[in-house]
C-alpha cells in the first residue's frame, strides 16, 4: 500500500483523512484508487478531460511529478504522495 | 568528512578549471549609495556538504547584499521600474505583500530615496523581520498568518483597490523581478562560473528561477534550473477551496526542470550541516536548497551545481533554529513561516 497525504483543504472531500492508503503502481493509478473511495475528490483533482488541475500539485517522495512522468510517475509500496495546493510563497 | 580521494579529485578540478578570478577577493568595490552595493555576491565552494566527489557544488551568498537578501536585488529594480512608470505621486505610499525580505530592501531603498512604504505580512513571520522592517521606517501591516503569504497578497490588492495614494510594485506578477536576476544575478554565476550545469534555487515568487534560468539557458541551452519549495505545515494552508490557490503570474512551470518539496524540518538539518561543515551562517530557505542540491548531485555523473543561498541566518535566531530538538518539535517547526 502507499499512503497519499491529504493536505487540509481537501479533508472535508475525503472522509476527514490526514492520509489514506491506496493501492496502484503509479500516480494515476494511486489517486483513481483515492477516488473510488472518496469520489467527491475528483473534481477538486482533476479538470473534465482528465488532466491534472493546476491548482493542485502532487509529489512523489518530494518530487513534482508534472517534472517526473506525469500521472505515469512509479509508485512503490514505500513512497509517499503529497497532494498540496498551489500556493503564494514567501519573501 | 571528505576523503583524500574527494580532495584530490577536487584539486585536479581546481587545475582543470581556475576559479575566475584567481582567488584575489574581487567583490567590494567604490560606491556612490548603499543602493548602487546591492549584487557582486561571491559563490562559494561548499565540498564537504556535497555527497558526490565528481560534482562541484558552488554557494551563492546572498546574504551578503545591503540588507542581508536576494531581495535588495528585486527591491532596487521594483522601485526602479516604480519610479520610470511615473505612478508615483507625492502623496503616494509604496505597498507590497511580503513575509519579510522583499518589504526589508524596499524599505531600505526607500529610506535612502525618500518614500514611503507599507508592507503587508503574514502575523506569524519572525520577530527579526519585524524589528527590520520597524527600523528601516516600513509601516506594517498584518495579516492573518494562517493564510501564509496568499493571504498578504490578498490583503496589499484590497488596500489597493481602497485607497488611490497605494502603490504596488507587486513583486509576484511584475517582470521587474525576474529582470532583476537576469541581468544581475546570472550575470554574476556566469562570470565567475561559466561551467554551470546546474542551479537550484528556492520558489517563492518564481523570480529567481525565471530570471536566472531564461539567461543561463542563453549561455548554454542544457543548462537546468531546480525549485526547492517549502512543504506548508497544517496551520498554514488556511484555503477554503483549491481555486483559491495562487500562481504567481512572473511564474511559468514549463521555465523549470524539477522541484522539490521540503519540510522545514529537513531544511533545518541541512542548514545545521552547512553551519557546522562549512561555516555558512544561513537562513532557512537555503537548507531546502541545500537539501534539493544534495539530492540533485547525488543523481548527477559529474558536473557542477550552483545553489542559491537567498538569505542570511540572523532573521532566525529568536526561533531557536540552531539548538532546538527537530524531532520533538517537528509539527511546531513545520508550521512556522520561515521563507
Amino acid at each position: 500500500m502507499t499512503a497519499v497525504r491529504i493536505p487540509p483543504v481537501l479533508r472535508q472531500q475525503a472522509g476527514n483523512q490526514k492520509k489514506v492508503e491506496v493501492t496502484g503502481s503509479t500516480v494515476g493509478e494511486a489517486l483513481e484508487s483515492l477516488l473510488g473511495t472518496y469520489p467527491g475528490l475528483r473534481e477538486q483533482i482533476f479538470t473534465a478531460d482528465g488532466s491534472l488541475n493546476r491548482f493542485v500539485n502532487v509529489y512523489v517522495n518530494g518530487r513534482d511529478v508534472r517534472y517526473e512522468q506525469e500521472l505515469a510517475t512509479p509508485v512503490g509500496e514505500n513512497d509517499e504522495v503529497i497532494l498540496l495546493p498551489a500556493m503564494a510563497g514567501g519573501r | 568528512m571528505t576523503s583524500t580521494t574527494e580532495r584530490q579529485t577536487g584539486i585536479e578540478a581546481d587545475a582543470l578549471r581556475p576559479h575566475a578570478h584567481g582567488g584575489h577577493a574581487r567583490h567590494g568595490g567604490r560606491f556612490p549609495s548603499i543602493v548602487d552595493a546591492i549584487g557582486f555576491t561571491p559563490l562559494v565552494e561548499v565540498p564537504n556538504v556535497c555527497p558526490n566527489p565528481n560534482v562541484r557544488l558552488y554557494a551563492k551568498l546572498e546574504f551578503m547584499n545591503p540588507t542581508g537578501s536576494v531581495k535588495d536585488r528585486v527591491a532596487k529594480y521594483l522601485m526602479e521600474d516604480l519610479e520610470a512608470s511615473g505612478r508615483l505621486a507625492p502623496d503616494s505610499i509604496i505597498i507590497e505583500p511580503t513575509s519579510g525580505n522583499t518589504g526589508i530592501g524596499l524599505a531600505m531603498i526607500a529610506r535612502r530615496k525618500g518614500y514611503r512604504v507599507a508592507v503587508v505580512v503574514p502575523d506569524n513571520v519572525t520577530m527579526e523581520r519585524r524589528q527590520l522592517l520597524a527600523l528601516f521606517g516600513a509601516e506594517v501591516i498584518d495579516s492573518p498568518g494562517h493564510l501564509g503569504s496568499n493571504g498578504a497578497v490578498a490583503m496589499a490588492k484590497h488596500l489597493v483597490e481602497k485607497d488611490a495614494r497605494f502603490v504596488m510594485p507587486y513583486q509576484y506578477g511584475n517582470p521587474a523581478n525576474p529582470r532583476a536576476h537576469e541581468e544581475t544575478t546570472a550575470e554574476e554565476i556566469i562570470a565567475d562560473c561559466p561551467e554551470v550545469d546546474a542551479f537550484v534555487a528556492g520558489l517563492g515568487t518564481g523570480g529567481t528561477l525565471m530570471g536566472v534560468g531564461r539567461r543561463l539557458r542563453r549561455h548554454n541551452p542544457n543548462v537546468r534550473i531546480y525549485a526547492a519549495e517549502p512543504l506548508p505545515g497544517e496551520t498554514v494552508q488556511g484555503l477554503r477551496s483549491l481555486d483559491e490557490g495562487f500562481i504567481p503570474e512572473i511564474f511559468d512551470p514549463t521555465g523549470i526542470d524539477g522541484k522539490f518539496l521540503v519540510s522545514n524540518t529537513d531544511a533545518i538539518a541541512a542548514l545545521r550541516e552547512l553551519t557546522e561543515k562549512e561555516g555558512i551562517f544561513a537562513g532557512v530557505s537555503c537548507g531546502a536548497v541545500m537539501v534539493a542540491a544534495r539530492q540533485l548531485a547525488r543523481e548527477m555523473e559529474r558536473g557542477t551545481i550552483v545553489a542559491l543561498l537567498a538569505d542570511g541566518g540572523w532573521k532566525y535566531l529568536s526561533e531557536d533554529i540552531w539548538t532546538r530538538d527537530l524531532e520533538a518539535d517537528e509539527d511546531e517547526i513545520d508550521s512556522l513561516n520561515l521563507w
